[in-house]
């Protein structure tokens, strides 16, 4: 189907065309929206639950360290010479000494309205290391890895917290992959119907555009813009769902105290991204159910 | 120019619908094609057209050579021809000025064309007062007429009508060969299959005559009377 022959008349008139057989079918061509604007929809909001996951989790490799307590039989000077042992532990990014003196004071820092942890012993406080890590997924291993080093009595890591949310992204991805690839196929086969409608409505137009020497792609056409408008206009008004059920969402989790952990990506950081998405995906659903019915019902 | 040598078709079913048809029709010519049903006369306008491929033979049709022509050849084949039908073809939903417009923009002409276009064939068939009727609102004459402009809209050099008066009483009928020898009397090449003994007869144009799938008659004269072998 070259388009090099084609000028902006032809172009308008598929276009005319493709918009007027959707309205025609108003029923069918509101179905077939609607199961692409769902599709899109569950798509994008497991997609952005993916996307939020993800998020937490660098926040958590950013902010949740690792924390290794060093024997307390150790000197502080002893205790410092396990810095380059616990750098050589695999996934350790970096490593900071906090010595009991130092520990202490943070400790008290956070309670300084608080006199009684003001005047603490330093003595029950552990020296630590402050150990970042490069993947957080790898945490358990790390933990276990941190804990054989002699020295270190013992290792403190949220590794419950960091797997429930790479659970979380995985499952996310996947329930999201599955759905997609469901919804996608269910999508091209209403629209690829829906065209199919405008074939029988259309055949007698069709017979006169043959007989009067219209070529097989100009018959085709209007047919393809019909599913490309159709895509069109459901990643639009997926597009526009998506906003304000996400603004809902994060507008009930980040009131929460519950979910306060999960770092919210604002949609203006991602509404470009996410249109672009819907848009690509819709188009294909649309011209790829007009094209396979084309194919199947469509012999000129 | 239209040229069939020795042409045959057999249909899947087994049917021989030609049987080494010969047939030479010269551009500006005014041809009946006559014959009982299942003579072939449905099969020569198919085969004209690029419906269908023959079976063996030779078919050049306005230059297009038919026997291994490429699919995407019909429609420039179909661009030089005219084809007119006895049940009209026009979409009832359109008006007739629409009609047109439908018919032109098949083929990809500009706005500005078209509006001269449809003018002009309009007033050659005497509607150009109907033009924002609809079919259902116009005469079997007048939509007939209609199916005519719209054959000329192209500019074919050649115009297939296939029992164009088959709907027609006697006096539409008339006016529609009348019409249609008009047009050719401007210097398209007209080929009408018809089966209207009378009607034939009421013109002194060149008739050829089919039976199962041959030329068995072929001069300029009375259907049945004067056309010889």
């Amino acid at each position: 189907m070259s388009m090099r022959k084609y000028n902006t008349h032809d172009i308008r008139y598929f276009f005319t065309e493709g918009l007027s057989s959707m309205f025609t079918h108003g029923f069918m061509s509101f179905a077939a929206i609607g199961i692409t604007v769902a599709c899109l929809l569950i798509m994008g909001t497991f997609s952005l639950i993916a996307v939020n996951a993800d998020a937490t989790l660098k926040k958590l490799e950013q902010e949740n360290q690792v924390l290794a307590f060093v024997d307390e039989s150790l000197t502080e000077a002893q205790a410092r010479t396990l810095e380059s042992k616990l750098l050589k532990v695999d996934n350790v990014a970096s490593v900071e000494f906090i010595s009991r003196e130092e520990a202490k004071d943070a400790f008290a820092s956070e309670y300084e309205d608080d006199p009684l942890f003001q005047n603490l012993d330093p003595a029950i406080f552990r020296n630590r290391f402050v150990v970042n890590l490069e993947d957080l997924s790898l945490m358990r291993e790390t933990k276990t890895a941190l804990e054989q080093v002699p020295g270190i009595a013992d290792v403190n890591a949220y590794v419950e917290l960091s797997d429930g949310f790479i659970t979380l992204r995985n499952i996310a991805a996947v329930i999201s992959m599955t759905l997609i690839a469901v919804l996608f196929l269910v999508s091209v086969f209403i629209i690829a119907n829906t065209i199919k409608l405008t074939f029988f409505d259309r055949r007698e137009e069709i017979a006169i555009m043959k007989m009067v020497g219209a070529t097989d792609s100009f018959i085709r056409w209007p047919f393809v813009c019909e599913g490309f408008l159709m895509g069109i206009l459901a990643a639009l008004i997926a597009f526009f769902l998506q906003w304000g059920l996400y603004g809902l969402i994060t507008k009930g989790v980040s009131g929460n105290d519950v979910f306060s952990i999960i770092q919210i990506v604002p949609f203006s950081h991602m509404w470009a991204p996410v249109a672009l998405i819907f848009v690509c995906a819709g188009i294909v659903i649309g011209v790829g159910g007009s094209v396979s019915a084309i194919r199947q019902y469509l012999k000129v | 120019m239209i040229r069939l040598k020795n042409v045959y078709k057999e249909y899947r079913n087994g049917t021989h619908a030609l049987n080494g048809l010969s047939l030479e029709i010269q551009d500006g010519e005014f041809v009946f094609l006559v014959g009982p049903s299942g003579s072939g006369k449905s099969t020569v306008i198919k085969v004209l057209t690029g419906e269908v491929i023959p079976t063996e033979g030779q078919v050049m049709v306005n230059g297009f050579s038919l026997v291994n022509i490429a699919e995407w050849q019909i429609p420039y084949l179909r661009r030089t021809l005219g084809i007119v039908f006895q049940d009209f073809r026009l979409i009832d939903k359109k008006t007739v000025y629409d009609n047109m417009v439908f018919a032109m923009r098949a083929v990809g002409a500009s706005p500005r064309e078209i509006k001269k276009r449809i003018g002009y064939v309009l007033k050659l068939v005497g509607l150009e007062n109907k033009a924002s009727r609809l079919p259902d609102e116009l005469s079997g004459g007048e939509q007939q007429r209609v199916a005519i402009a719209r054959a000329l809209l192209n500019n074919p050099s050649t115009i297939i009508a296939d029992e164009p008066t088959g709907n027609l009483d006697p006096a539409r009928s008339l006016e529609i060969m009348t019409l249609l020898k008009r047009i050719n009397e401007l210097g398209t090449t007209v080929l009408v299959v018809t089966h209207e003994r009378d009607l034939v007869n009421r013109f002194s144009e060149r008739v050829v005559m089919l039976e199962k799938g041959r030329v068995i008659g072929d001069g300029v004269g009375k259907y049945g009377v004067n056309v010889h072998a």
